[in-house]
């Protein structure tokens, strides 16, 4: 019987191990790394939030990641933002239909629905494709609306050959950043946007482990006091 | 002057006052007697009970951490899935409370499933047991609206989508399906009228049902007094001298103490996937409901969450027949409606499936992995093991994961339909006297 319950608990495991997808490299995401998330900020409010929203993260929130509120406001923000404000676009839905054939979505919970890894493959995905509206493509998300923002750091990559779903790029021309530093540049955004999809990640992790210990020992206490009441039970 | 003539209450110290000035106001002593330190229970419970005391904890966790979302949530299209998020980033200590309801919703199925195949295995749903058995059937309908109503307010993707696709199946009824599911919806979408009637349903219509069939069920057991793992009644073995049962113990302070161990396991698990994993891969929170309720975008794959699975692989293993697709909504509503029957199904003549013969333990033993397989399949695309060969005749170009799901619910049926005879026939071995 034990080994059934055994199997009962397993099997949720066991469906979790199924399953499969295209191939996706894997983010390196370190939410200690309080560097990293700050670069990754910069970047984002940069790059992204101009047409990206992120509708439920407060600036306030940055300070979280090591940041001074001077350092937001003066750094981060647009100037007519406050701090406990959200971080909104002011990119008009319509016109975002009109030039990129959809609104570009809210980011705040991107790297909770999609994936750190999809992210990090999808930003380092982009290739020249003039068949396209916007003249790029993506190996991960073929046709995408979204035009290549971060291409003047990472240059032109060309497509080379797209057989059995494997897509190999070239650079054509190389950016402002070298290879493996722009890797490490969307490296920092993709972090910061895991961390801007659950701000409470790194303390939840924290807490759980002094929740662990506190279990531990109750549980250590329960089996004592059980055992001795259960003495004169034969 | 006392108040009645009960005796006061001694043997609790200083709190023999308060207590006595209760007792002759209330039956206290009598339930507490009656219910706990003196209801005697079975001394050789195994792991397998754990489960029924930490459903209740659950039941329990779920309402008080309910309580606390709902001081924060917002039941309306527009704000529900931002009054959400709020609860993870601005209510402080929110994201804890919000984890612990999301945990707690899986956990629930996950202990409930695991009391229900204890029931099954040991034959606790056999006479005089057979009203117990029925309220906990009853409990777990009502889980399962409980889960349905509460997965819409969210308001992600999945939420919208799965609550479409379930209410959508009431519009397969003949006649009337078409009203039915406008009734149910209050709009010809889902829509903020459905989110709204859910809230009310979710937080104080179906909790309430809850809580009368929990305390239905528990009184219907202290009443036959609990079966065990050798499916044989201790009240039939009393002590000449004190009158109780040689092979019981007082439920208090032997099992509660016992049950203290249970749940301190039960919350080290618990804990461990609220704060170092609360989706599970996506299988407690489903990556897609991070995506706010869009009408106007299908996901490419709906799947409900795991606990309703099973039932929903038959669901899409039965074809429409007559022009009409109400027969998987039929099968689906019969696959849980059965367990109802079980008690009368049944014609062993031991309990517990220690002492069951070959057929029985073949037939429960396939019964349990075509439900889990069932379980696996709802959650995966039907396309997952690809079709079989064109040339094939019957099958040919038809998904194999498909026919996969229409003999494991064959199996699942015969389980139960075939018992009166199976049971009746079976080899079974000779009960013991006294628990082993």
């Amino acid at each position: 019987m034990k080994k059934l319950l055994a199997i009962l608990l397993l099997a949720p495991g066991l469906a979790l191990a199924a399953g499969g997808g295209a191939k996706l490299d894997r983010a390196p995401v370190d939410l200690n790394d309080k560097l990293s998330l700050q670069r990754g900020a910069q970047i984002f409010v940069n790059h992204c939030l101009n047409c990206h929203a992120a509708a439920v993260m407060r600036y306030s929130k940055l300070m979280d990641i090591g940041l001074t509120e001077a350092q937001v406001r003066d750094n981060l923000m647009f100037a007519t933002d406050k701090v406990g404000d959200t971080m909104t676009t002011t990119l008009d839905p319509k016109d975002g239909k009109a030039w990129f054939g959809v609104n570009p979505p809210d980011l705040s919970l991107t790297a909770r629905s999609r994936g750190p890894d999809w992210l990090y493959t999808y930003l380092r995905g982009f290739y020249r494709d003039p068949a396209t509206k916007s003249g790029w493509n993506n190996t991960v998300f073929p046709n995408v609306g979204m035009p290549h923002v971060l291409w003047e750091y990472q240059g032109d990559q060309l497509l080379q050959s797209a057989d059995k779903g494997e897509a190999k790029l070239v650079l054509a021309q190389p950016g402002k950043l070298p290879p493996a530093e722009y890797d490490r540049y969307v490296g920092d955004l993709v972090n910061y946007l895991v961390y801007m999809g659950e701000p409470a990640r790194a303390k939840r992790v924290q807490i759980g482990i002094v929740v662990m210990f506190f279990l531990a020992a109750f549980f250590v206490i329960a089996v004592l006091l059980k055992k001795e009441y259960w003495k004169d039970v034969r | 002057m006392a108040v009645t003539n009960k005796p006061p209450v001694t043997g609790a110290g200083p709190l023999n006052g308060i207590l006595t000035w209760f007792d002759q106001r209330f039956p206290l002593m009598v339930l507490w007697k009656s219910q706990l330190s003196e209801y005697y229970a079975p001394k050789n419970f195994n792991v397998w009970y754990f489960f029924g005391s930490l459903a209740l904890l659950v039941l329990v966790i779920q309402i008080v951490s309910g309580i606390f979302l709902t001081m924060n949530y917002k039941p309306s299209a527009e704000h529900a899935f931002a009054s959400v998020e709020y609860i993870m980033r601005d209510v402080p200590g929110g994201w804890i409370i919000r984890y612990i309801h999301s945990t707690g919703a899986s956990a629930f199925f996950i202990v409930v499933y695991l009391h229900m195949a204890r029931g099954l295995m040991y034959g606790s749903y056999r006479k005089p047991r057979e009203l117990t058995w029925i309220f906990g059937v009853l409990i777990y309908l009502c889980l399962m609206a409980e889960a349905f109503f509460g997965y819409l307010l969210p308001w992600g993707q999945m939420s919208f989508w799965g609550a479409q696709v379930i209410i959508n199946l009431f519009a397969t009824i003949p006649v009337i399906g078409e009203d039915l599911s406008v009734w149910i919806r209050g709009d010809y979408n889902v829509s903020d009228a459905t989110l709204n009637r859910f809230f009310a349903l979710h937080v104080i219509a179906i909790p309430l049902a809850l809580l009368g069939l929990v305390a239905a069920h528990l009184m219907a057991l202290h009443e036959t007094g609990s079966n065990n793992p050798d499916g044989i009644e201790i009240h039939e073995n009393l002590d000449p001298k004190t009158g109780t049962p040689v092979d019981g113990i007082p439920f208090h302070p032997y099992y509660t103490v016992k049950d203290i161990v249970g749940v301190a396991v039960f919350l080290i698990v618990f804990c461990a996937v609220v704060f170092f994993s609360p989706e599970v891969g996506g299988y407690f929170l489903e990556y897609n409901n991070f995506i706010p309720a869009d009408p106007l975008t299908t996901p490419a794959h709906i799947a409900p969450v795991w606990y309703f699975t099973p039932f929903y692989a038959m669901l899409r293993a039965i074809p429409s027949f007559f022009n009409m697709q109400v027969w998987g909504v039929i099968v689906m509503g019969a696959a849980v409606m059965i367990f109802f029957a079980l008690p009368w199904l049944d014609r062993g003549r031991t309990k517990s499936i220690r002492y069951r013969g070959p057929i029985y333990r073949a037939f429960f033993a396939v019964f349990i992995v075509s439900f889990l397989i069932l379980g696996y399949l709802g959650v995966e695309p039907t396309n997952i093991w690809g079709e079989f060969p064109k040339a094939l005749p019957l099958v040919g170009g038809d998904y194999i994961a498909t026919w996969v799901a229409r003999v494991l619910t064959a199996v699942y049926f015969a389980f139960f339909l075939l018992m009166p005879w199976y049971t009746a026939r079976d080899k079974e071995k000779p009960v013991p006297q006294r628990l082993t």
